[in-house]
Parts: C-alpha cells; sequence; structure tokens
C-alpha cells in the first residue's frame, strides 16, 4: 500500500512539474515587453507593400517617445516624400505638402489602410506594452525554424483595443514574438504578422523585419524594415508638436 | 346581329350599367397601378443607369469581382486606347470613363487644421469637355441648390446637406483626402463651386463630384480610371441590345487570360439590377393575374344576377327556336362589348389620375432615410404606349369569362318544360 501511495505521489508531482515546465504568462510578457518597448527609440525603415497588381517600397524616419508619441516623416517615393505623421496621446494628424493642410484621424478612418499597406492607421498607434493591455496565457511550445518558442494566448483587459485576442509565439531565449496571430472578438484571425532578423541593439533582441499580412485582403503583405534603429535617443520637445509637422 | 346587341346593351341599362362600373373602376385601377410601377422602376432604373451602372460598364476583371467596394487600384489603365476602340466599335452608344472613389472631406480652420470633415461618396465625371453629356445624365442644372457648376479644375458640385452639415458654401475651399491607385494617400485641394441636392436620400447623405482630370491627378490615375459606361442611344435600357453589345465585346477577350482584361457587363448583371428589374415585373404581372381573377368572380356574380334577369327571356328565345348555341355566343359576344366599353373608360380615367401622379408624385424621402439604394426621393407614375392598352386584357377577359362562366345555365334548360316555365 506505501508503494502504492509512492507510486501515486511521484506521478503527480511528474504532472504538476510537466505543467510548471510552462513559464507564466504575465512574467514572459514583461520580458517581451522589455525588449520591445523602451523610452524612445528613432528609426529609419522602409515598407514594402506587396499588392495585387505591383510592389512599391516606402521609405520613412520614425521618432518615438514612450507609447503616446511618435513623428514620423515619409522620404521616398517622390509622390510620399514630405507627407508627415503625428500621433499624441491617441490622437492622429496627417501632413501633406502637396496640398500644406494638416488633417486629423479619427473614428472609422483609423481603421484604413495606411499607404495601402496591410496596416491600419490604428496597428501603427498602438504601442502600448502588452503587460497594459492583455491578460497572458502560455499554452505551450512550438518551433519556428530553429529557434524553440513559448505559444501565448493573449486576451485583452481594455476595451480599447484592436484585436480581442492574440497568439503569440515567444522565443525562448530571446522573449521576443517570432509570429503573431491577430484575432477579433468574434474569433476571426484578422491578421498575421512574422517577426524576422532578430539582433542584438543596445543589449536588447529586437525584430528588424516584420511582415503583415491582412487576412481580409487580396496581396502578399507588407514587409516592414527597420534599417537604422536606436534606442534611448535625446529628441527636441517641438518635434511632438502640430507645428513641427509644417516644418 | 353586332348592331343588334349593341343596340341592346345601350338600351337595357340594368344589363350593362353595373357590368361598365365594375370594369371601369378595375381597368382605371390596372392602369394606374402599372403606370405607377413603371414610373418608379423606370426611374430608379434612369437614375440607376446615369449614376451608377450605365446601359453596360466595362472593367477589368479583378475590378469587376469587387466592383461594389470601388478598388481603383485594379482600374483600367490606357483608358484613352480602350475608350477609342469601344466608340469605334460601337459608334451607335455614348462611352463614357469614369472614376468612382470613396474619401474624406475635411474643411479646415483658418489654421489650415481640422475644422470639420466627414465621409463622402464621389464620382469623378467629365464635368468639363462641352460635348460632354454627363452633366444631364446627372441632372446637375436642375438639382442645383446653391452655386454653379465647375467651370474650370479645381472645382467641386457637393450634396446640399453636407454643405448644410459642415456649414460651407459655395467658394469655400476643402480637402479630399483617400487613396491612390498605388495605395498611397491622396490629398487635393479644391473649391466648392455649387452644392446640389439630387433627390435621392443615398446620394444626398455626402456626394461629392469632380471633374475626372482633379480625381485622376489626386489618385495618381494617369489615363485610367475605373470604369467605362455605355449608353444606348435611345437613352432607354434595352437588354436585349445591351446583351448583343455585351456579347460582342466579351467575345475579342474570351482567350485573353489577364485578370486586368476588360470585361463588359449589362445593367441587368450589376448590383441586383436583375433581382429589382424580375421581382416588379413579377408585382406587375401578379397584380394583372389577382384582378383578373377577382374580376371574373365579380362578373360572373354579375351575369348570373343578370342571368337570372333575364331567364325569361332566354326562355322565349329557346321557346321560340334559337339555337342554345347562338344564345351563348350572344352572351360573350354581349361581355366582348360591355369589355371594351368599359376597359376605355377605365383607361381613360387611369391615364388621367397617371397623368396627375406623373405630374405631381409623392414624397418618399421620409421612408428612405437609411437607403442606400439609388430611387428618387418623390415616386412619380409614368404613362408608357402599354398604359394605353394593359387595362384591356383583364377588362375583355374578365368580362368575357365571366358571361361564358354565368352563361353555361343556358345549356340546363330543358326546352319540354319551358312552355310550362313560361306560363307559371
Amino acid at each position: 500500500m506505501k508503494k502504492m501511495n509512492t507510486v501515486i505521489i511521484v506521478i503527480l508531482l511528474g504532472v504538476m512539474t510537466m505543467g510548471s515546465s510552462l513559464p507564466d504568462g504575465t512574467a514572459l510578457l514583461l520580458k517581451v515587453d522589455q525588449n520591445m518597448s523602451s523610452t524612445n527609440r528613432v528609426f529609419e525603415s522602409t515598407m514594402t507593400i506587396n499588392g495585387k497588381r505591383n510592389s512599391r517600397t516606402i521609405g520613412s524616419k520614425t521618432m518615438s517617445e514612450g507609447t503616446k508619441k511618435s513623428f514620423t516623416e515619409y522620404l521616398s517615393p517622390a509622390s510620399e516624400k514630405g507627407t508627415k505623421m503625428l500621433k499624441l496621446k491617441g490622437q492622429l494628424w496627417i501632413y501633406s505638402p502637396s496640398t500644406d493642410r494638416i488633417i486629423q484621424i479619427s473614428g472609422n478612418m483609423l481603421r484604413q489602410s495606411v499607404m495601402g499597406s496591410d496596416l491600419s492607421y490604428e496597428d501603427m498607434m498602438d504601442d502600448r506594452k502588452l503587460t497594459d493591455i492583455y491578460n497572458a496565457k502560455v499554452i505551450g511550445e512550438e518551433k519556428i525554424g530553429d529557434r524553440n518558442n513559448y505559444i501565448v494566448e493573449l486576451t485583452a483587459k481594455v476595451e480599447d483595443v484592436a484585436y480581442y485576442k492574440q497568439k503569440v509565439w515567444v522565443d525562448e531565449e530571446r522573449f521576443v514574438p517570432l509570429k503573431e496571430e491577430l484575432y477579433a472578438k468574434s474569433g476571426q484571425l484578422l491578421k498575421r504578422v512574422e517577426l524576422r532578423d532578430v539582433q542584438k541593439i543596445q543589449g536588447r533582441w529586437f525584430p528588424t523585419s516584420i511582415v503583415y499580412k491582412d487576412m481580409l485582403k487580396d496581396g502578399n503583405g507588407t514587409e516592414f524594415k527597420m534599417i537604422n534603429i536606436k534606442f534611448n535617443q535625446t529628441i527636441p520637445d517641438y518635434i511632438f508638436t502640430k507645428a513641427a509637422l509644417k516644418q | 346581329m353586332i348592331k343588334f346587341l349593341f343596340k341592346g346593351i345601350l338600351h337595357d341599362k340594368s344589363r350593362s350599367l353595373l357590368p361598365i362600373i365594375v370594369v371601369s373602376i378595375g381597368v382605371l385601377l390596372t392602369v394606374i397601378l402599372y403606370c405607377w410601377l413603371k414610373g418608379i422602376m423606370g426611374e430608379s432604373i434612369v437614375m440607376n443607369a446615369n449614376f451608377s451602372t450605365g446601359h453596360v460598364k466595362v472593367m477589368t476583371r479583378a475590378y469587376a469581382k469587387d466592383a461594389e467596394q470601388m478598388p481603383n487600384d485594379l482600374a483600367i489603365l490606357k483608358v484613352t486606347k480602350q475608350l477609342n476602340e469601344l466608340m469605334s466599335s460601337y459608334p451607335e452608344m455614348d462611352w463614357v470613363k469614369r472614376i468612382r472613389f470613396g474619401g474624406l472631406i475635411d474643411f479646415p480652420d483658418a489654421k489650415g487644421e481640422t475644422r470639420a470633415q466627414g465621409p463622402v461618396v464621389g464620382w469623378a465625371i467629365d464635368l468639363l469637355s462641352p460635348q460632354s453629356k454627363e452633366g444631364v445624365r446627372f441632372n446637375l442644372e436642375k438639382s442645383l441648390v446653391a452655386g454653379k457648376l465647375p467651370t474650370k479644375p479645381g472645382e467641386a458640385i457637393i450634396s446640399d446637406l453636407f454643405a448644410v452639415k459642415f456649414h460651407v458654401k459655395p467658394g469655400d475651399k476643402f480637402t479630399l483626402f483617400g487613396t491612390t491607385m498605388n495605395g498611397g494617400m491622396a490629398f487635393k485641394n479644391l473649391t466648392i463651386a455649387g452644392t446640389i441636392r439630387f433627390g435621392s436620400v443615398a446620394l444626398d447623405r455626402g456626394a461629392i463630384i469632380t471633374d475626372i482630370s482633379d480625381t485622376q491627378a489626386a489618385l495618381e490615375m494617369d489615363d485610367a480610371a475605373g470604369e467605362i459606361l455605355g449608353f444606348l442611344n435611345t437613352n432607354q435600357y434595352d437588354d436585349e441590345q445591351a446583351v448583343l453589345v455585351k456579347n460582342s465585346f466579351n467575345k475579342k477577350y474570351s482567350n485573353v487570360k489577364d485578370d486586368y482584361a476588360p470585361v463588359m457587363i449589362t445593367l441587368r448583371e450589376q448590383s441586383g439590377m436583375a433581382e429589382y428589374i424580375d421581382y416588379v415585373n413579377a408585382v406587375g404581372s401578379m397584380m394583372i393575374v389577382i384582378f383578373v381573377l377577382a374580376m371574373s368572380i365579380v362578373l360572373w356574380n354579375a351575369g348570373l344576377l343578370g342571368g337570372l334577369r333575364r331567364y325569361n327571356e332566354f326562355g322565349v328565345r329557346l321557346a321560340l327556336g334559337e339555337d342554345k348555341n347562338h344564345i351563348y355566343r350572344t352572351i360573350i359576344y354581349e361581355g366582348l362589348f360591355i369589355g371594351a366599353i368599359g376597359s376605355v373608360v377605365g383607361t381613360v380615367l387611369g391615364l388621367g389620375a397617371s397623368y396627375y401622379l406623373q405630374t405631381v408624385g409623392f414624397n418618399i424621402g421620409g421612408v428612405m432615410k437609411n437607403s442606400s439604394m439609388l430611387m428618387p426621393s418623390v415616386a412619380r407614375a409614368v404613362i408608357t404606349p402599354t398604359a394605353y392598352y394593359i387595362g384591356f386584357i383583364p377588362g375583355l377577359f374578365s368580362m368575357v369569362l365571366g358571361n361564358a362562366l354565368s352563361g353555361i345555365g343556358i345549356y340546363k334548360r330543358n326546352t319540354a318544360t319551358l312552355f310550362k316555365e313560361l306560363e307559371a
């Protein structure tokens, strides 16, 4: 009988140990946030939109501070050069040099595609830390390429999120997401994101190439490449003002 | 015999007055309902053709799949060449290029920042060429509420309700914000030339009409257009003719595998128009069938009453040796005459009432507030050539059928007992 009890205890302990091999979701998400979020960042990027009929690449320079301030200037092609976008606390303004107008984007327009890409204005605006807006639960493990990943299920804990649910594949060593699936509340898959070319920049792991695919749209997705990214830079305050849009 | 029957109908009013009144009322209703249905259907079809569908429409195959979304990234390239080909292949039709687009109208404050903005549906049409018929198709002149029609590039017309909502007037500037053909951001500063009320709730909620050259520049659609619309020279949609043109055009591209090759579709094949046309036709036919049946029952009843009243007359005629078939035939002829008289009276009255409805109409704007279908907000009847004879079908048929049914009783009379009946 004693032997039997010992066997049961060993089995139970084994099962419990197996369960605890998956880390706590929130703790994992904190590590992801430490890599992906920063006090501020400055980067140049290219966005290649692989449309149904053709592909085109848009170059831009972005400066952002925390999760609430961001300024982007489009550098190429010629038709987009000089267009600027300013995000301040959930509001978005666009300046167009051809009309010399500053236009505010709000409401349903925020769900529209940016420059015909697979990203919406809402996607570009929402830079909040994942831990601030999602509850996390690690549900399994899966390999992507030669990297082991935890599969984390995120469920929104605030109302104003673009995607109610996310499934994120997080690199087990670097704590960087390598794949994301973004879902509506109805459970419909809206977007699939692949994060590649993870590099160590200023002590943190960071993906420098992100491929977005809007699942409700034809086309072959949008590739967003960060050419030169620097964290914790000095950004003058006036950059995050509407006056800077016209300069 | 005809003269004899006619005299009988005229002199014996109790034989003809009630049936003529019943037939007249029935025919009157038929004519009014027919003209009313034709009016609503016709105006809606004309409006849809002029604003949206044309009698035929050419798009790229890829555009046609999602035409409702106005996917200008899939527009026809080298549209001038395509247009010229259509003009030379089908010179009897009028061909026009158009761009339909969605976007945002943004009205600036003194600093040039957003004061107010709202979503719009846009039509880019040829407004500035002197030979263009597009202004007439959109009924622009008559629909103008304030200002004038655009006379130079950079001017646009917006719906009056929109102008009132955003407190803007002719002469004010605004920015059109949308998406270029390549998916980029499109910005274009325009001036309000005039404000317009189309008379269709779906359009008056928020529409903008620009010259196509302005929109091509704004949306980076150089020598490109979303659609080419073809209009038959009669200006009336003729499905048979439209299908002939469509088949001949599509045949030229049947072996081309390119997803951006042009494809032509008829009005009937667009945006639920087939269902709409079929529905209205079905309702029209059903109305006439129901009317004929109801009238036949009423007239059968009237015929039976007449038959009873003329029981003795038929008895005498049979006793005098008149053939049963002959009497039955005369009853049918009588029905034919009464039906014809009732039909003439009903048609004249029906046409009069329809003419009134054609001129004055009914305002149905209130019930169409949230409608997205292109329907006029004032529903009117229309008198078509068919209206002159449509009432005769139920008018004659029901009277003849009524008399035929009630006249069967003659064959049940027993000649041997006729004198006994007459003596009684």
